[in-house]
């Protein structure tokens, strides 16, 4: 009986993640048509587009340090939506979390950047990651503990969150020398984090791929991790089961905030070298769409980061050579966010993905 | 007064991708009968009713309403017909008054209602009826037997002749069941209305219907005047077998020691319903002790809090003599298991594959109840295949979602999980609901099996008889509170009922 259980439906699991990869690559393929009936109508040429896309993004050596800068950031801000969100929670408030990580880098920074560089990344790094956590956390106690809705809880906070940041940068952390654009004192030119030796590219994107494998180590691979699917796909079961729920939803909620942060952190020691507006330049939203194109898987949020990094990097090109407005891009964005969220329903819609099915 | 129709369904097929739900299915009801539908779990009983009510398209065969062939192709259709159901689970607004219910139910509701003349007409319309229910009452302050006689006043008010009852008694004390067959009875006899009882309770079978059609896998298996049909036949037409499986076989005696101590428990009300209040309630090694209520009595809640999916007030939950609160530690450290009713919805994770879902209670624990921090693949893929072969669960594959299963299976993989290795205390909420005769057989046996090897079991039905069957002592909740606990043995239905209905 074992064995004849095993032989009915041997390549199930196979289809299952065939089914996983067609059905965000049909919602592509659904944004895009839909995006070039929206061109058409600017008279602009869909195949032009294309090709600037390409080379905008991925067709040179420059084109594609820039998508890969683009989206070291959106790595860690996609982890933000899709860790709490293998618990079924959305959390759409990775963007405070980036700016006030960024914010408390600076400021841990700050007193130590006479001493070694070394102190000063590990300062900033834990400091960010600490501040994001904490952030993101308020909204896991207030869904675990008062039963707020995360989403709308998230969403408020992350105006509270960027209002305080302003607060701080246009007030009591202000570098007077900063006119034009507010920003607090730097952290100086020799604690700035250098590229990585060989790609010319800041240390952000390996730091995000490694955390992305680290969280589906954690999601796919341990006891914890399965707890936390358990309680995203049925919060009735997990409880059964005695598990944690409290506990998990803090934990989620801290480890997605907490790789927002570092986001920040990493910006600040990167890019930027002082917190100021730059940082709230909507890592935090961009990482939503890409967490939930990756549906929560958080080794697919790797693709998807740099296909999103890729078409910012390509935004400049298209304005400059199509004469279209930067919004284009955000359309495109909008298009294809929308195309996953009804590509939902194609799962389970086609009989051969499905178990039994070829038997 | 309108006057009850016949209705005839002609070689029905109805298929849905490859499987048969219905094949050269026929069906006669005369006219102001009582018309039992007899059959198990997926026998195809909605199916056809719902090809009656223009739910489904039947892919063969015809209707004859009325002496008239007949096209339903919506719910409007037989709207149009007079044919009307009452389904299983209510579907009147607990909120609203049982007068503001039946005026919404209506087809055309005027823009702006007056209620001094609906009211008017409605209390003229109640007179006419044999049974009242207030029109002023709010439905959800209702008990369940009259929420069910407003149903059937619903359908009366929208001038159904013809009307299909689902499983009318499944939530009725015996005494409110046996007085709503009659009045149903009564009325189809008056000729006021033809009725159809989808039912599996031979005894109500027996003593109020006139005849009964009985599917088995979607196919007739045999109809006919109840006076010329016994148990033992229509036993037969529904499971293919003359006898039902035998009741499973009793041993060993409950011992002294209280495994399971409920004292002085108090929880929060909850949404306008009574939080309970349980002052006592004790189960013991090799004993089974059975909750009966009608449902919404707290039997939910009681499970709830036990499996820790409900906090509670005051009061305290001893298991071994040590306070309980559910968390995963205590239940693996007294081995304590739950196996929750709804057990999709309430037991499983509907994503998770069929392995995943059989690990729930040990993919964290190693050799010797030790935490482990990295899942065992290997070791739960082949647990999860014992479990497999020993239940007889049907699954397309191991790693197929567990939500793709039918209801039985489901069950299954919820009692190999909870069964596994050695229990201490089971808590069984409602396990033979939607399962097929084989199955309820089977599910009962494993649970006295359980309570024969020295578990303590609590078990809580809306099912009298599966209580009466499997319980050695009987507590009865009524208004979130135990009124009374008897032995088991010798209990008397009539006097659980009175019980149940909170009468002394």
């Amino acid at each position: 009986m074992n064995t004849l259980i095993a032989a009915t439906d041997r390549w199930y699991p196979l289809r299952r993640s065939a089914e996983a990869v067609l059905a965000p690559l049909v919602a592509l393929i659904g944004a895009a048509v839909l995006f070039s009936i929206f061109l058409l109508f600017l008279d602009a040429s869909p195949l032009d587009f294309l090709d600037l896309v390409w080379r905008g993004a991925f067709g040179s050596s420059f084109s594609l340090q820039n998508t890969v800068q683009r989206a070291a950031p959106l790595l860690l801000t996609a982890l933000c939506v899709a860790i709490p969100g293998q618990l079924g929670l959305v959390i759409i408030g990775g963007e405070a979390a980036v700016v006030l990580g960024g914010l408390a880098a600076t400021v841990a920074a700050l007193p130590l950047i006479n001493t070694s560089p070394i102190v000063v990344w590990a300062a900033m790094a834990v400091a960010g990651s600490a501040m994001g956590a904490f952030w993101i956390g308020i909204s896991g106690w207030l869904k675990a503990k008062l039963n707020v809705n995360e989403t709308i809880a998230s969403l408020v906070l992350a105006y509270v969150g960027l209002a305080l940041f302003n607060h701080f940068v246009e007030g009591l952390l202000r570098d007077p020398a900063s006119l034009n654009k507010p920003s607090t004192y730097g952290i100086g030119d020799d604690n700035m984090l250098g590229t990585v030796p060989w790609f010319d590219v800041h240390p952000g994107l390996p730091v995000g791929i490694v955390a992305c494998v680290l969280c589906w180590v954690l999601i796919y691979r341990t006891s914890v991790g399965f707890a936390c699917r358990v309680t995203g796909g049925n919060i009735r079961a997990a409880q059964l089961q005695g598990l944690p729920v409290t506990k998990l939803i803090l934990l989620a909620c801290a480890i997605g905030g907490g790789c927002a942060g570092l986001a920040g952190a990493i910006q600040v020691a990167a890019e930027y070298g002082r917190a100021n507006a730059s940082l709230n330049a909507g890592f935090g939203y961009t990482g939503i769409l890409i967490a939930f194109l990756a549906r929560f898987n958080p080794l697919a949020i790797i693709p998807m980061a740099i296909l999103l990094g890729g078409l910012g990097a390509a935004g400049g090109l298209l304005q400059r050579r199509m004469g279209l407005p930067d919004a284009t891009i955000q359309v495109l964005q909008g298009l294809i966010f929308v195309s996953i969220l009804a590509s939902d329903t194609l799962y389970g819609r086609f009989r051969w993905f499905q178990p039994g099915a070829t038997t | 007064m309108t006057h009850a129709i016949g209705v005839e369904a002609i070689g029905i097929g109805k298929h849905f991708g490859s499987f048969h739900a219905l094949s050269d299915v026929s069906l006669k009801v005369r006219p102001g009968s009582v018309h039992g539908l007899l059959g198990e779990n997926g026998a195809g009983k909605s199916t056809l009713v719902k090809c009656l009510l223009g739910y489904y398209q039947a892919d063969a065969g015809s209707f004859v309403v009325d002496g008239r062939e007949a096209t339903i192709a919506r719910p409007a259709d037989a709207d149009a017909l007079g044919l009307g159901m009452v389904y299983q689970h209510f579907t009147l607004v607990p909120s609203m008054t049982v007068a503001e219910n039946l005026v919404m139910s209506r087809r055309n509701v005027p823009g702006v209602i007056n209620w001094r003349t609906e009211i008017d007409g409605l209390t003229q319309f109640m007179q006419r009826m044999p049974f009242k229910v207030p029109l002023n009452a709010v439905v959800g302050n209702l008990a369940a037997g009259e929420r069910q006689k407003t149903e059937i006043i619903k359908q009366l008010y929208l001038e159904r002749k013809f009307l299909v009852l689902d499983e009318p008694t499944s939530v009725l004390t015996p005494q409110e069941a046996t007085e709503m067959l009659g009045l149903v009875r009564g009325l189809a006899h008056s000729g006021a209305l033809t009725i159809v009882i989808i039912t599996h309770k031979l005894k109500e079978v027996a003593a109020f219907v006139d005849d009964v059609t009985v599917l088995r896998r979607g196919r007739m298996a045999g109809t006919g005047a109840v006076k010329d049909l016994g148990p033992t036949d229509l036993t037969a037409m529904m499971i293919g077998e003359p006898h039902a499986p035998k009741d499973p076989e009793r041993k060993g005696t409950p011992t002294s020691e209280a495994r399971l101590a409920v004292t002085a428990l108090r929880t929060a009300d909850d949404g306008g319903r009574k939080g309970l209040s349980i002052d006592s309630l004790t189960v013991r090694a090799h004993e089974i002790v059975g909750i009966a209520g009608v449902s919404g009595n707290g039997q939910k809640e009681l499970v709830e809090v036990l499996g820790g999916q409900r906090p509670y007030a005051s009061g305290s939950v001893m298991v071994d003599n040590e306070p309980y609160f559910a968390t995963r530690e205590q239940s693996q450290a007294h081995d304590v298991r739950v196996l929750p009713e709804e057990p999709l919805r309430n037991g499983c994770v509907p994503p998770m594959t069929v392995v995943d879902n059989l690990n729930l209670r040990s993919f964290d624990t190693g050799a010797k109840k030790s935490w482990r921090w990295w899942l065992d693949r290997a070791g739960m893929a082949a647990r999860g295949q014992s479990m497999i072969a020993a239940y007889g669960i049907r699954t397309p594959s191991p790693q197929a979602p567990i939500g793709v299963l039918s209801g039985g299976n489901v069950q299954r993989c919820v009692l190999a999980r909870e069964l596994d290795g050695d229990v201490r205390l089971l808590i069984v909420a409602n396990p033979c609901f939607g399962l097929d005769v084989k199955a309820v057989a089977e599910t009962r046996a494993r649970i006295m099996a359980a309570r024969n090897s020295g578990t303590a079991v609590l078990l809580i039905s809306e099912d009298l008889d599966e209580i009466l069957e499997l319980a050695d002592r009987i507590v009865v909740m009524h208004d979130s509170a135990v009124v009374h606990e008897m032995p088991a043995a010798g209990a008397d239905p009539q006097e659980i009922g009175r019980h149940m209905l909170g009468h002394h």
